[in-house]
């Protein structure tokens, strides 16, 4: 008797339990939002800051009570997927996100990727952000892909450009992995070079993308003397070891990327022979960061036990579909009307200081506005940080 | 030229080393790792775990990435390879449980120690520099020397202690051996220890020059593949050999074809086919098996 009334009062707790949970759940409808980029192997950092800052940001706005949209206020989950840097597996994610009924994705992180998974996003009816650069990807007739960060054929001519006033520059030297995203990178970067009127004194050495001694690989180019070398493509991972085995061929020039960086694995991997590495950072500086950019800062560092400047452009992504879905709710399921809202949407940018906007840009590259208007941010290493060199903006 | 013959050698060294486990392993079970790699990514964030986090320093942290590659490699031998070998009639099965061990550690691997690439202090600053014929940092020479002197030790053990015997004599011929009184199940699992524990070391000591990441298996195990190919599978003499070819390869490659683009490795592949096509048991292997 006295178990079966234990049993009994049990059971009941049991339901009341589920009940409760399931009517807080029942509140709020969810809002998925993916991500399909490469979370590992040596190109990690690229993705992982991207699901990161979603996640970061995600739970930021549920922890609020969720976003409202068109009168609908939804949790935001976001909806990862691991590409490892392969096209086949970037499609196979991109059908998972059409299946999960994903119409938001940001990602993938490289060419390849971000080209394989074109036409399921445009057969299925998905925007896609990828951090990849080909134009083809971004102009007509291309309309469901939106370039989340700046692209280094903008930031190179800028790089470039800084460098031969400010540190007089004339020779420059390139070298990129053997694969698609770091070669076409270094082809741009050579053509804006030779355009801006340097002179080009190696651009043909390439190393295997699982290259760990990188002297061998340097030899030839450190004998060319530039007074620039150029890692075109280069991932976070190859990027100390290449910055270490230049510097201990005893080259003294000056050394650039136009990817971004991670300033914990070059101190790891390169040290002080990092010192004066040019790179593009997170769209975000001490004196641009808003208090919600710090907030962020803190939550994802909280979260995750360190951050990735990095996330300073990858939090822009999920916060420019949110705010666009917003201004079209109409959106949520129907692409067709984002890519319109996407012509005239403007926003406060929540990240920055003073009356900065979120807007849609990339008219002059190309020829429609398939870009996120984020602040280009040149950094140079020094001592275990990234420093501002120079801000502006592209189109 | 001296520049591409010192790069070689020291790369020789370092792939030599790596190779020495792989075929230690297949000498005495006949079994491919294709975790091998992904062991010696193990033993590197073993270091760079020791070094970073907990302030031990470096030649104490490759010998507790040493002992740990150790542990792992004999309870892998215990648990997974000797049940396998024993139940299966076909090769194909310790194969596809090598290539599964090594999706396993890949993903141990990533959430015990994350996705970004680690790396250690120089042990040693400095480069030394002969007139600009030869640059070297002193610290690839410090490890080269280490790799070396390893390699020598290894050869010193296997020939003259009695483990080494052992596990030479049933390299030879497992049944001679067994009715000769060798413990075929105790010496694999030394042997395999010993292997695994090779290749932590080497990744424990390369941790300080190319750092260490997730990626890094893969290919490491498919170099270390091409070396024992070259030298001939489970001949210790052979992988060594093999190590040093592919090193020079490399170093020479890189060097003089670099103006056509990355054609060293396609250049590898192809002399490795040629080779293999007419002499498949590499340059020490025995034709027999």
């Amino acid at each position: 008797m006295k178990k079966s009334r234990s049993f009994k009062a049990c059971l009941l707790a049991g339901m009341v339990g589920l009940a409760i949970s399931g009517t807080a759940s029942a509140e709020n409808p969810t809002l998925k939002i993916g991500f399909v980029g490469v979370t590992s192997g040596p190109a990690a950092a690229w993705g992982i800051s991207n699901q990161r800052s979603m996640e970061t940001r995600a739970d930021w706005i549920n922890e609020m009570g969720g976003v409202t949209i068109g009168g609908t206020t939804y949790d935001i989950d976001i909806v990862a997927f691991d590409d490892q840097k392969d096209p086949k597996r970037a499609v196979a994610g991109m059908e998972k996100m059409a299946q999960e009924g994903v119409h938001y994705v940001v990602g993938p992180n490289v060419d390849d990727g971000a080209a394989a998974v074109r036409p399921v996003a445009e057969q299925k009816g998905i925007m896609y952000f990828p951090y990849a650069f080909p134009k083809s990807l971004y102009a007509k007739p291309a309309s469901n892909a939106v370039l989340g960060m700046v692209a280094n054929y903008q930031s190179g001519p800028a790089i470039y450009k800084y460098l031969m006033e400010n540190e007089d520059i004339k020779n420059v030297a390139f070298v990129a992995a053997n694969e698609s995203d770091p070669l076409s990178q270094r082809d741009s970067g050579v053509e804006a070079a030779k355009s801006l009127g340097l002179n080009v004194v190696s651009s043909n050495v390439t190393y295997q993308v699982d290259t760990t001694d990188f002297t061998p690989v340097l030899l030839p180019v450190i004998k060319t003397r530039p007074d620039l070398l150029v890692l075109s493509g280069v991932s976070p991972a190859n990027a100390p070891q290449l910055i270490r085995s230049a510097r201990e061929l005893g080259y003294t020039g000056l050394i650039s990327t136009e990817t971004a960086q991670d300033a914990a694995v070059l101190k790891e991997g390169a040290g002080d022979l990092a010192n004066g590495f040019i790179s593009v950072g997170g769209a975000s500086t001490p004196k641009l960061a808003s208090d919600t950019m710090r907030e962020f800062v803190k939550r994802y560092t909280d979260k995750y036990g360190e951050y990735n400047d990095e996330s300073n452009t990858k939090v822009y992504a999920l916060e420019y579909i949110l705010e666009t879905l917003k201004a079209n709710p109409e959106a949520i399921s129907d692409v067709g009307e984002f890519q319109q809202t996407m012509d005239t949407f403007e926003a406060p940018n929540p990240y920055m200081v003073g009356d900065a906007k979120l807007k849609y840009v990339g008219n002059s590259s190309f020829g429609q506005k398939r870009q996120l208007s984020v602040p280009l941010v040149v950094n140079t290493y020094s001592d275990g940080e990234f420093k501002t060199l120079f801000v502006a903006q592209v189109d | 030229m001296e520049q591409i013959v010192v790069n070689g050698l020291y790369l020789g060294a370092q792939y030599a080393l790596i190779a020495l486990g792989l075929t230690l392993i297949f000498s005495l079970m006949n079994v491919m790792n294709f975790a091998h790699g992904q062991m010696y990514v193990l033993g590197g964030f073993v270091t760079y775990t020791a070094v970073s986090q907990f302030d031990i320093p470096f030649f104490i942290a490759l010998i507790i990435s040493g002992l740990t590659l150790a542990i792992v490699g004999a309870l892998i031998e215990k648990f997974l390879f000797r049940p396998v070998i024993k139940k299966s009639k076909r090769d194909e099965s310790t194969m596809l449980l090598a290539a599964g061990i090594g999706f396993f550690l890949d993903s141990i691997i990533l959430l015990l120690f994350g996705e970004k690439q680690r790396g250690v202090p120089k042990i040693v600053d400095g480069v030394f520099n002969w007139d600009f014929k030869i640059i070297m940092p002193y610290d690839r020479i410090v490890i080269g020397l280490i790799a070396i002197a390893m390699i020598i030790t290894f050869m010193l053990i296997m020939h003259y202690s009695k483990a080494g015997r052992a596990m030479r004599a049933l390299a030879q011929d497992k049944v001679a051996a067994t009715l000769m009184g060798v413990d075929v199940d105790r010496y694999q699992m030394i042997g395999f220890a010993l292997g695994a524990m090779l290749a932590g070391v080497v990744g424990g000591l390369l941790v300080s020059i190319t750092g260490i990441n997730l990626g890094m298996g893969g290919p490491t195990s498919t170099k270390a593949f091409i070396m024992i190919m070259i030298g001939g599978a489970g001949v210790i003499p052979g992988a060594i050999a093999g190590g040093f070819i592919l090193g020079m390869m490399e170093s020479v490659g890189l060097s003089v074809l670099s103006e056509y683009g990355d054609i060293t490795y396609l250049l590898i592949f192809a002399s490795l086919m040629i080779f293999l096509a007419i002499r498949p048991h590499g340059l020490m292997g025995k034709p027999w098996g």
